[in-house]
């Protein structure tokens, strides 16, 4: 019954021990020699840990993003909205979610493209479109993920009982104040919930990096490419190590404030 | 409410412009699938529905969406299956290790979908020995679709609590009626949103599809990825992807339907 469970961890396990095997340069096969190489090559050759830094910053960026845009919306839709438009923004809400992924992606490369909609709307105040690059690649991911962020933050301010912001208002607080020092805390656990999902999927991306990254690439396309053109099984399996353990660390970080519990 | 005035205003007012922002581009795709230009000029020269008829002739685009809803409804099925069983299984039991493996379960849709990618991909072709194939894209959905179907499950359970099923079992009802006719009807609404919820995902996934499906076999998203970047199949792309921005209201429209609170069965969405 757990078989899929213990299977997916035993595939994990593999994956750890193909990164710690070496790769035939002349015929590709993959030799079951034990070696760290692979590790090595990641940590001592520059373009990888530049990579990695990168796209651990966008990975943040997009989360900070994220969470400032999701929770004056969460927050409107969970305590003023009226009960029918909560649905109506629920629903709104959810709609882009269930769009594709790829086809969202490739609406931002119509957005950004020369001559787009997005040079002709800065056209008038002397922009232009970003073009496809870093810029570009976090705009999108932003855009991507952020229902991810949005749920989890509006379910957990649903949660939070009205009595409490009657309370601080008795209290004497601006309802400014009130958002700031009682909302925001209460809400935190689920603002991380959210920063799971924005950050993991940030790291895992390669798709939207391709599509509106330009040449710039993320710790995704690393192991996208060493599988597919380059077929180095062993090294690819050793940059993926990379996203596994900044989550485990991260997951491991944030068990402390609840924060799984609203997942 | 205790809110002054001016904040819900601003609170209103934000809310307004990030739906605006998230619907621009998705109202762009549609529109688009009718520009006249190639690259997507703004605003279009002209509109036709000539990439329409390109796209509804196409029969690789066809079978791509055929293979799609066939990988779909196969990994909601297992998932189905083993997330209803998974989700019994650790409310019922107080096992050691019970947290660990709830943590597992969590776990594929925690890491990043190109860790499952390759870490399956790696599992099927060097350590099991199995060729890619439809049925390793099949495996690979299911184990994150059990994840769904699994939250979903459970939360109804914790909700419900097993107050029902235990007056059952006094009134003589053995496990298996009782499953049949308390447990699974209840679980009902639960499971029809769980697998709404997979069939979705199954169908929008391509991060872990590219990993684990063959050379020959193409899902609509890896049609969709594969075609992106030639300038020809442009337009016909871009219809394909407005027909999917339209589609996805249905799911949406089922989810009010069965359920009513869409909150509950849809915030494990990935």
């Amino acid at each position: 019954m757990l078989w899929l469970g213990v299977a997916y961890l035993a595939a994990l396990a593999a994956l750890l021990i193909t990164s710690l095997w070496t790769q035939d340069d002349f015929t590709g096969e993959i030799q079951r020699q034990w070696t760290l190489d692979n590790f090595r090559d990641l940590f001592t050759i520059d373009v990888y840990r530049t990579i990695t830094v990168r796209t651990l910053e966008i990975a943040a960026l997009v989360t900070v993003i994220d969470a400032v845009l999701a929770f004056p919306v969460a927050l409107y839709m969970a305590k003023v909205a009226s009960p029918r438009a909560q649905r109506l923004l629920v629903i709104a809400v959810l709609m882009p979610l269930w769009a594709s992924y790829l086809v969202k992606a490739y609406a931002w490369r119509g957005m950004l493209s020369e001559g787009g909609l997005l040079d002709w709307v800065l056209g008038p105040f002397g922009l232009q479109s970003p073009g496809y690059g870093l810029l570009a690649l976090t705009m999108t991911l932003a855009y991507l993920w952020l229902p991810f962020m949005i749920l989890p933050v509006y379910a957990g301010l649903q949660r939070l009982p009205d009595s409490l912001l009657e309370a601080s208002a008795d209290l004497g607080a601006r309802s400014w104040t009130t958002v700031l020092r009682v909302v925001l805390p209460q809400a935190f656990p689920a603002l991380v919930a959210g920063s799971i999902f924005t950050f993991s999927l940030t790291m895992g991306d390669f798709i939207a990096v391709r599509i509106v990254g330009g040449t710039s690439q993320l710790l995704g396309n690393v192991v996208y490419d060493n599988i597919g053109a380059a077929n180095n099984l062993p090294f690819a399996a050793a940059v993926a190590t990379v996203p596994i353990a900044v989550m485990l660390v991260y997951l491991a970080a944030v068990r402390r404030t609840g924060a799984l519990d609203n997942l | 409410m205790t809110m002054s005035r001016g904040l819900r205003v601003f609170l209103l007012g934000f809310t307004v412009l990030v739906l605006v922002l998230v619907y621009i581009p998705l109202a762009l795709v549609v529109v688009n699938s009718f520009n006249v230009d190639r690259t997507f000029t703004w605003p279009p020269p002209d509109l036709t529905l000539k990439w329409w008829d390109a796209a509804l002739h196409s029969t690789a685009a066809r079978s791509a969406l055929w293979t799609s809803v066939e990988v779909a409804l196969a990994a909601t099925a297992v998932s189905m299956v083993l997330g209803t069983l998974a989700g019994l299984a650790l409310r019922q039991t107080r096992f050691f290790g019970r947290n660990v493996v709830s943590l597992v379960i969590i776990l594929p849709i925690a890491l990043p979908g190109i860790v499952t990618g390759i870490a399956l991909s790696n599992a099927f072709t060097t350590i099991l020995g199995v060729g890619l194939s439809l049925f390793t894209v099949v495996v690979a959905h299911a184990t994150f679709c059990i994840v769904t179907v699994f939250n979903n499950v459970q939360a109804r359970l914790q909700r419900l609590g097993g107050s029902l099923e235990q007056a059952s079992m006094d009134l003589g009802a053995g496990p298996f009626t009782t499953f049949r006719l308390v447990t699974f009807p209840m679980l009902r609404s639960a499971l029809l949103a769980g697998a709404l919820l997979s069939f979705g995902l199954s169908f929008d996934e391509i991060v872990v599809t590219t990993f684990t499906i063959s050379a020959t076999d193409q899902t609509l998203p890896i049609w969709i990825f594969q075609n992106l970047f030639r300038p020809n199949q442009g337009p016909v792309v871009n219809v394909v992807a407005a027909v999917l921005v339209l589609l996805s209201a249905i799911p949406i429209y089922l989810a009010q339907r069965l359920s009513g609170s869409t909150a509950e069965g849809l915030t494990g969405a990935r």
